[in-house]
Order: C-alpha cells, then structure tokens, then sequence
C-alpha cells in the first residue's frame, strides 16, 4: 500500500460494448488531495469514474484501491471505502432525510436498523451540505441546485475516505457552483481524496491539487495546476489559451480563443 | 408553492406516524370482514357473526354458512387483495414504472394459462394450482423484465409489451376453454375473476404462496427503498442490484400466482392500490408495503362484498365490478404520464 496515493490505475482499459473507451491508463490518485479530471467531451472522464467505483468491469488492467485489486473486494465493503456521485438520477420523491440516511446503508446489517453513530453521521451530512433546513421536504420539489447539495449530502453520509464525483457543479449556477467547490475542499480538509470531473477549467485550476488531462481516453498530462499551466496542456488539448493574473493575491486563470482572421 | 407544501405534508402523513395510519386500515379491514362475512344473499345476523369470530356459541345454520361460505371466500378475497397489490407495488418499484401492475404486464394472463392447463392435467390437484400459476406469471413477468432492463425500453413500450403477452397467453386460455369447455376449475369465472367457487380445501396452499410473498417483501422492504434510488447509486451504496432484482421479480410472481389461484384474474387490483397507497402512506417501502397490503385486502374484500350486494341475490363477479373501476383510472395515469413526459 502506498503511503502517498489511494488508488493507483494500472494499463486500465473500458468502455461499452466491447468499444474501449478509457485506454491503457496509468495513474495514481494523490492520497487527501483534490484531483480533477479535465478533458473534452467524449474523451472517457465519467467512464473513468465509472471503472473507479466499479459501476463498470473494465476491459484490461487493474485498479487498485489501498494496494487492493477492486474486483476483489465484496461490494458492501467498496461501498464503506469510496462513494460516487454518479450524473443523472432518478428524481426520487422521498424526504431529504431519507435519501441522506441511505448514505449509511452500506454500514447497516439485517435488519437494516440504523445505530447513534449512523443517525449522528447523517445530522452532520445534512448540517455540512446546508440542507438541513429543507430535511422533510421531497426531493422532487426542490431546485436543481438543492437536490445536487442533497446528493452530496448522501455521499458525505457515506464517509467514505475517497469520493468520486461526476460533473457535480454542471447546470448549478455560479452561487450554488461555488458552494459545492467550498463543500468539495472542506471534505479534503477532513483528509477525505476527491475526485471529480469538472467542466470549469479556471475553477479546477483554482481548487485543485492536482490536475488529470484526458483527450481520446489517454492521459494527456498530469500535474500540480502550477505545471499544467506552465506546460500548456490544456492549452493544447483544448485548442484555448490559457492565461493567468493575480487578482487580491490570488491566481486566477481565464481561457481565450484565437479569433479568426476576418480579412 | 402552497400547493407543493401542502401536498408534502400529505405525503408525509404516513411516513411521520405509520404508528396511525396502519393502525387505522387494520381498523377498516377489520370492520369489513365481519360486514362481509355478515352480508350476502343470506344474511347472518352480525351478533352471530360477532359470536362466531370470539368462539362463543352459534346457531347451526348461522355456523354452517359462515364455516363453509363465507369465511373461506372472505380469506381468498383478502389474501388476493393483498397479494395483487404488494405484487404491483413491488413491479412499479422495480421497473420504476408507476404503469406496471401484475395484470398489464401480463403476469395474470401468464399465470391463468398455466391454471388452466394444469387444471386439464392435473384435475383436483389443488396443490399443483398455485405452483403453475407462480411459473406462468415468472414466465411473463421474465420476459418484460428482460426487455425493460436489456433494451431499456420506455414505460409505454413495457405496457404495450405487456398487452403483447396478455394477447399470446390469453389466447392459450381462450383455446383451453373452447376446446374444453368444462375444465375442473371452472374456466368462466376463473377469466372473469371472482371468489363466488371458494372452498377452504381451494385455499389452503395458495395460503402459503401469498403469506411467503408478503413477508419476502416486507424482509426485503428497505433494500426495495434503495433500488428506487436507480441502479447507479444502488450500486455504489453496495446492494447487489441483479440479486436483488431477481427477488423481486420473483416475489412479485409467486403473489400474483397465488392471488391468480385464489380469485381468477382479477384485473387492476395491483394497479390502483399501490397508487392509493402511495398517496397515503409516502414513497417509503418500509411502510408503503404493509399499508398496500391491508388496503388491497379491504378493496377486495369491499368490491366482492359489494358484487354481491348490488343485484342480490344475484351476484356479479367482482373482476367485473374491478375491471369497471380499473380501467378509467388507468387511462387516468396514461394521460397524467403524457403530460409528465410534454412538460
């Protein structure tokens, strides 16, 4: 088991239907930091979240977790170790509180009864994510913005040390986006690893530790914001410059397009 | 927004305090038995009724009607009832398809083939009933199972799917009694559905296919919850999704298979149950399944008392009387889905 990283991917290869998706990677996940998957669409990000959390069986390679190959652990134990914040649900109309609760099923035995330490898990979820104040009202009433938070409060109930998010800020607006990224560092702070797939590039430059650049389902680059930036990698694969200021002491990246020369 | 609120604590009644609302339909399934077994076109008088469920003494006239008529009858309307609507509240779960219900989807027609066939090959085998009608409604209900998850159809085309299979077993039942008109069940009543042939040596082991049934989906009422979160976060919250799914499905067969042979195919039971029961008791499984089942055994229990009350002493059987009520509600929930889908 490596001391610096949670989940080391080796010669992985997937996809759907015999069509590799994600191919021959090979990398590690920085253990207590904030890892973004960057790429353009199409280019295997969600697909590799979705070998990560074994929502799909991979084609070749391997995926360690904690030096232990995935496929070889029972999935009410995976479940203890890495939670995912999958795109796309079904709206359930069931209170908050219940779908945060269900955060705890991979903790509870027959008869499903939760115990003091569940129920607490789950009050501290529902107070992190701020939703706390909306607890009895049905999912499906709520915005866009607040469901998200309510997902995220189920996989904060999980308490799981590494956490797989899946474009969690895509159709939030930019108030509910920058709360999610504050939640997203306060779980690092707690020493949780989390790795998201992002579409905002400044944001992932700003609130990362580490930067996945994927194009066509390889890894295009890897690194600190700092070397990717310097690199010009994303640059490259977006085919956007990059640039950067410093605004109130603070690095701050903005992207620009060559426009076309109109004569 | 006043509307959502209020329509949320509604919803909500249930959840906050099962401890009144299961109270209260045990109450009412409770008044309605002793009306049913009371009421019919001979009336016991209710202090004999009364009598006869504490054990006291009886008069013999009053006691034999109600030992060998109606009381067997009134059990086989209550465990058809509960058996249909936890089978249809279990389907829509499953198939997350608040269309589904063991009669659209054909697991009806798929199990009255198989009682029919097996009562002209096994005359008198009472035993042999519930079995054959469990195998017939897996066989159906496997087939739109593999079609929904396989091909992810839509929600309309797993009940169009399911009129597909009603067609192709129906029309084995329908040869069965053209050919064989008086098979040992019984084969008009039995297609039409109703409790009016019930005998205590009719129920006593489809009994056990409906008491297993029930209490599998209440075990495994929590785990039905996480299902309903979609197969994604089922998976990643650790439930292991097929074997799980198989349960059910299997589940939902052998309740319906048992209610099949109790009362016939009785149409639409597992459909507007699980629907009035959801509105009542909330999206929680663990609540919502107890509640469809005593509901269910009322409805049934109250439409057969009522078929035999409207054209006394005549009497009308009662998957007519459901068929009537089930088929404009269902038109009501295909329109109330088209306009979900437009919006």
């Amino acid at each position: 088991m490596s001391e610096t990283s949670i989940l080391s991917l080796r010669g992985l290869t997937g996809g759907y239907r015999g069509e590799a998706v994600v191919k021959d990677l090979t990398l590690e996940l920085p253990r207590g930091e904030i890892t973004a998957i960057l790429g353009p669409n199409g280019c295997g990000k969600s697909t590799l979240l979705r070998l990560c959390a074994r929502l799909l069986e991979p084609m070749s390679g391997e995926i360690l977790l904690e030096g232990r190959p995935i496929r070889t652990i029972p999935r009410r134990e995976l479940a203890r170790m890495v939670s995912v914040l999958p795109q796309g649900r079904p709206v359930s109309a069931i209170p908050v509180e219940s779908l945060v609760a269900h955060g705890r099923f991979p903790y509870l035995g027959y008869p499903r009864r939760m115990t003091g330490r569940d129920r607490e898990k789950v009050e501290e979820a529902l107070t992190l994510a701020g939703v706390a104040e909306y607890r009895r009202r049905s999912v499906a009433e709520l915005s866009g913005g607040q469901r998200q938070k309510v997902w995220f409060a189920m996989a904060l109930a999980q308490d799981t040390p590494l956490v797989l998010l899946d474009e969690p800020a895509t159709y939030l607006d930019l108030n509910h986006q920058l709360e999610l990224m504050e939640l997203i560092s306060l779980l690092r702070s707690r020493g949780k690893t989390v790795a998201a797939v992002l579409h905002d590039l400044p944001q992932a430059l700003e609130w990362a530790g580490h930067i996945l650049v994927m194009e066509e389902g390889r890894l295009a680059g890897e690194g600190t914001p700092e070397e990717i930036f310097r690199r010009g990698i994303l640059d490259r694969v977006f085919g956007l410059t990059c640039r950067r200021l410093t605004v109130d002491g603070q690095e701050r990246y903005f992207f620009t397009k060559e426009k076309r020369d109109r004569a | 927004m006043n509307i959502w609120q209020s329509s949320s604590t509604r919803r909500s009644w249930g959840r906050d305090d099962p401890a009144l609302l299961l109270p209260l339909l045990c109450a009412l399934l409770l008044v309605l038995l002793v009306l049913a077994v009371s009421l019919g076109s001979v009336r016991v008088p209710l202090g004999d009724t009364l009598s006869f469920f504490l054990g006291e003494e009886v008069p013999q006239s009053s006691w034999r009607i109600l030992r060998y008529v109606r009381l067997p009858r009134v059990i086989a309307a209550l465990l058809a009832g509960a058996a249909l609507s936890v089978s249809g509240t279990v389907l829509q779960a499953v198939l997350s398809n608040p269309l589904a219900g063991p009669n659209i989807i054909g697991i009806n027609a798929g199990s009255g083939f198989f009682v029919l066939a097996a009562s002209l090959l096994f005359p008198g085998r009472w035993d042999v009933v519930p079995l054959a009608a469990f195998f017939g409604g897996l066989l159906a209900c496997g087939i739109i199972y593999a079609l929904a998850v396989g091909t992810g159809a839509s929600r309309i085309t797993i009940v169009l799917a399911g009129v597909a299979v009603s067609g192709f077993f129906g029309a084995g039942s329908d040869a069965i009694t053209v050919l064989v008109p008086d098979t040992w069940m019984g084969a008009n009543t039995f297609l039409v559905g109703g409790f009016s042939g019930v005998t205590a040596e009719s129920i006593r082991f489809a009994l056990w296919y409906v008491l297993g049934g029930l209490l599998l989906a209440l075990l495994l009422s929590h785990d039905l919850n996480i299902l309903a979160l979609g197969e994604e976060t089922a998976r990643s919250l650790g439930l292991s999704v097929g074997l799980c799914r198989l349960l059910f499905v299997l589940t939902a067969a052998v309740l319906a298979g048992g209610a099949v042979s109790l009362g016939g195919l009785l149409g639409f039971v597992g459909l507007i149950v699980p629907h009035a029961a959801r509105f009542l008791a909330g999206e929680d499984n663990r609540v919502l399944i107890p509640a469809a089942a005593l509901l269910g055994a009322s409805f049934v229990v109250g439409c057969d008392l009522l078929s035999r009350l409207i054209f006394a002493p005549y009497e009308l059987p009662v998957g007519i009387l459901l068929n009537f009520l089930g088929a404009p509600f269902f038109l009501w929930l295909l329109f109330r889905e088209r306009r979900r889908r437009t919006r």
